[in-house]
């Protein structure tokens, strides 16, 4: 450790005075001392001289080694002793601070150590315990997460200004477009942070809010109910019940869709088949009436007028059967069972059967076979109860010991068949059966198996094969249709599609306001399109858009718009080398004015981004008119807020940014590859963009305005 | 007629069929007999020991399908065919008749002279008539 120049200095200027005070001390004695004796004191300190020196030299080192010394023990220790303390705030556990110098400072290093230890096993003990919060925390939203995707109703969580807050894959099912409105892929209306009003009846709605509101002061649990129409042309029975956040204050609304188009049209079927008998049946019941009234009225009627009113009876009763005949054919289907009645797969109900029968009456129960393919539309819960009934009403009066399951096709019908060995029960027992009440121990329900059966206008009956002795009681219920297996959407936590995001519970669009709010907060859509060439006003034309959405600072994958458009024109080599389209690929594809709307929806309510802007723009806006839609929402682009970020770089192209600011370049030249990876790039600007104090779009895009590229034209 | 005719037991609680149904068998060459519900029919059987029962289903007392079953029990009835008529007729009713044992399931309302054929085909797929 070298001793500072400022110490050094110190030290010799110590010694230089010591000297200075002996020098002057000798010039006063010599002055004092009378003339005579003034050269003897000369020969004496001419003599003493050379001690006088050595004695300042050894004076000089040995205040230089003491100074040095004190230094290394007092000042010094302290400084190194601040620096390793602020060091240990940043170092790992177990990282000391020296314990030298000066007592008291070796004391004071030692209590810091102690408090370094303390503070050490508090971090530690925090950083533990908040682990175990987010661990639980992403545990639960992942358990959430499961349930949401296993319901089989949709549901819609709305904030208080119908800004959709959830969404599950069932509402997404439900609220798709048709495939004939889009292809597969395509978005649809439904996002995070878009308005509910946009997927159902904006008057509907306002109807179920009001109802809401008017119930919210006198009803415990309010709630309105209504049927929509939706764009795919399927029939939904919604439900909306509001929730409440702190306070007590109305937060939102929870939407329930299930699709009631299938019971809506069996309802309807049953009304035409009413319709059809009315309208059917009345005329030739009218001709027979009046043909058969004027036989009975008029005995003495001419033969030749009676053959004649026979004949008319006779045609006309052949005609009212055939009538009947041909409209309980073409509604048939409207007769088979209640409306409540779900389709489900006929092992199912034989597993739940079994359980039942078997925790009920303490007897084995095995299932024997079944259809895997076969699938019913009961009421699950009733025919278990019924069979479970069965099999109770057999041990009590034939102490039957064990029953089989089994369950195969017949015809348009499936049976389902409750089998036992031995016993030979009445053919009568079953006709007694049917009309009790089915009690099971003490669980009693006051339905019938008769009043079961004909809810599901099915048919229950005995069979015995005596050879045998195997008897089985026969239920031939309604066959169902096939539900497509839910897809597979694990739950793991990497792919966690963003279907949720509860921080959009605080916030409130106020449109027209977006200027001062905060680049962090807003909605932005990050398009890019691809082109036949690179001259909007030269006729060339967009052969593909692909968008993607960002909410509260999160690229939404799942909500991507992407669609190749038929340009009308050929495309130029250049441009096919670059994004690998050629025209044979777009003949197919619809043409820019059917496209253009469909992403303006798309894109509504939000700011836009994309890279190199100007360009993409000036190819919306030349449609514009033509169109009939205007994109007038603020724009940012990339390129721009690049340079305002790194005004000394000179590359800002899209794969320059991407390095620079740390996004893995993949998928790049198609619409939507070059949007995704501009959203990931816009969103790591946004926080550089802020460190230069431009955090709210207004700065952002005066900022944008300001650079040298703004004056870009195409 | 040179053979014995065949006998057919009618099965039903509505008058008016009955009596058309009794007209018409009769004038088709059937020795017929008549009974008001299924209880009174189980007894016709033993006494009188038809070739046919025509057998409405929907009948107080004991319905269709219970008297059919019970003839079916029967091993000595083997050769007795059976016509269930009735006026519901879903599908799951036809299934459950044929299924417990029943020749022919017809759905009112039916053409007589039709009803009179198929009951002639049952004797002609099925053997001749018991002499």
């Amino acid at each position: 450790m070298r001793v500072p120049k400022g110490i050094a200095r110190w030290v010799i200027a110590a010694c230089a005075g010591v000297l200075a005070v002996l020098g002057i001390g000798a010039a006063l004695q010599y002055l004092a001392a009378a003339p005579e004796q003034r050269p003897e004191l000369i020969a004496l300190v001419g003599d003493g001289l050379p001690t006088v020196f050595v004695g300042a030299v050894i004076l000089m080192v040995a205040a230089g080694m003491t100074a040095s010394w004190l230094f290394r023990r007092h000042p010094h220790a302290a400084r190194q002793l601040a620096e390793q303390s602020r060091g240990l705030l940043a170092a790992e556990r177990g990282v000391r601070v020296a314990t030298t110098g000066a007592p008291p400072l070796a004391e004071l290093a030692t209590v810091i150590n102690q408090l370094a230890d303390a503070y050490h096993r508090i971090e530690q003990d925090l950083e533990a315990r908040s682990a175990e919060t987010r661990a639980r925390v992403e545990e639960e939203r992942d358990r959430f997460a499961a349930l949401m995707s296993e319901l089989s109703q949709g549901v819609l969580v709305c904030n208080v200004d119908g800004r959709i807050l959830l969404y599950n894959p069932r509402a997404v099912e439900l609220l798709a477009p048709s495939a004939s409105d889009g292809k597969a892929g395509d978005y649809t209306l439904l996002g995070l942070g878009r308005s509910v009003l946009a997927l159902l009846d904006r008057n509907q709605v306002a109807h179920a809010l009001d109802l809401i509101q008017h119930q919210l002061a006198h009803v415990d649990r309010p709630q309105a109910r209504f049927v929509a129409a939706v764009a795919n042309g399927g029939l939904l029975r919604v439900q909306v019940a509001p929730f409440h956040g702190a306070e007590r204050r109305l937060a939102g609304m929870v939407f329930t869709l299930d699709d009631v188009s299938s019971l809506i049209g069996r309802e309807s079927q049953r009304l035409l088949l009413l319709q059809s008998l009315a309208t059917g049946v009345r005329a030739p019941v009218a001709n027979l009436r009046a043909a058969a009234e004027n036989l009975a009225s008029f005995p003495d009627m001419p033969a030749d007028r009676r053959a004649q009113f026979v004949d008319i009876a006779v045609a006309e009763a052949r005609t009212l059967t055939e009538r009947l005949n041909t409209a309980l054919f073409e509604y048939a289907d409207a007769l088979k069972g209640s409306l409540t009645l779900e389709d489900m797969r006929a092992a199912d109900l034989l597993a739940v059967a079994q359980r039942r029968i078997s925790e009920a009456l303490q007897l084995p129960v095995t299932i024997e076979d079944v259809d895997a393919d076969l699938w019913l539309r009961v009421d699950s819960f009733a025919i278990a109860h019924a069979m479970t009934f069965l099999a109770a009403r057999l041990v009590n009066d034939y102490d039957l010991r064990a029953f089989r399951l089994r369950a195969g096709s017949g015809g348009g019908f499936a049976e389902v068949d409750l089998v036992w060995t031995g016993a030979i029960v009445g053919s009568d027992a079953l006709s007694l059966w049917e009309g009790e009440p089915m009690r099971i121990g003490s669980d009693e329900t006051p339905l019938t198996l008769r009043d079961v059966l004909e809810r599901h206008g099915s048919e229950a009956w005995l069979q015995v094969d005596k050879i045998r002795q195997i008897s089985r009681f026969r239920l031939l219920l309604p066959r169902g249709r096939a539900l497509a297996p839910a897809p597979y959407r694990g739950t793991a936590v990497a792919s966690r599609p963003e279907f949720y995001d509860f921080d959009l519970f605080n916030r409130i669009e106020v449109v027209g306001a977006l200027a001062e709010r905060k680049l962090s907060e807003l909605s932005y859509t990050v398009f890019d399109t691809e082109t036949t060439g690179l001259e909007p006003s030269g006729g060339d034309e967009i052969i593909s858009i692909g968008a993607v959405r960002i909410v509260n600072g999160r690229v939404l994958r799942q909500e991507v718009f992407e669609q190749l458009v038929n340009p009308l024109r050929p495309i130029s080599p250049e441009s096919t080398a670059i994004h690998g389209i050629d025209g044979r690929q777009l003949a197919s594809e619809p043409t820019i004015d059917k496209v253009l709307p469909r992403f303006h929806r798309f894109c509504e309510d939000t700011v836009l981004v994309a890279h190199n802007a100007a360009f993409d723009m000036r190819f919306l806006e030349l449609k514009e008119a033509a169109i009939g839609v205007r994109f007038g929402q603020p724009v940012l682009d990339t390129l721009l807020l690049s340079v305002v970020v790194h005004p000394s770089m000179d590359r800002h192209n899209l794969d320059a940014i991407a390095e620079r600011v740390g996004v893995r370049v993949i998928g790049r030249h198609t619409a939507l590859g070059d949007a995704l990876l501009t959203s990931e790039v816009f969103l790591r600007l946004v926080p550089l963009l802020a460190e230069r104090g431009i955090v709210t779009l207004a700065q952002a895009l005066e900022a944008s305005r300001a650079t040298y590229h703004a004056r870009l034209r195409y | 007629m040179g053979e014995i005719s065949r006998k057919v037991l009618i099965v039903d609680d509505e008058p008016n069929i009955v009596t058309a149904l009794e007209f018409l068998f009769r004038r088709s060459g059937y020795d017929v007999r008549l009974a008001n519900n299924g209880a009174e029919a189980l007894e016709q059987v033993d006494s009188y020991r038809p070739d046919v029962v025509l057998l409405d289903v929907m009948m107080p007392v004991k319905s269709g399908y219970e008297v059919c079953q019970k003839l079916r029990e029967r091993s000595d009835l083997a050769q007795v065919k059976i016509v269930m008529l009735s006026a519901k007729g879903s599908e799951a009713e036809v299934n459950k008749g044929l299924s417990l044992g029943a020749d022919l399931y017809i759905t009112k309302p039916f053409s007589t002279q039709e009803l009179v054929v198929a009951i002639d085909r049952l004797f002609d797929a099925g053997g001749a008539p018991k002499q």
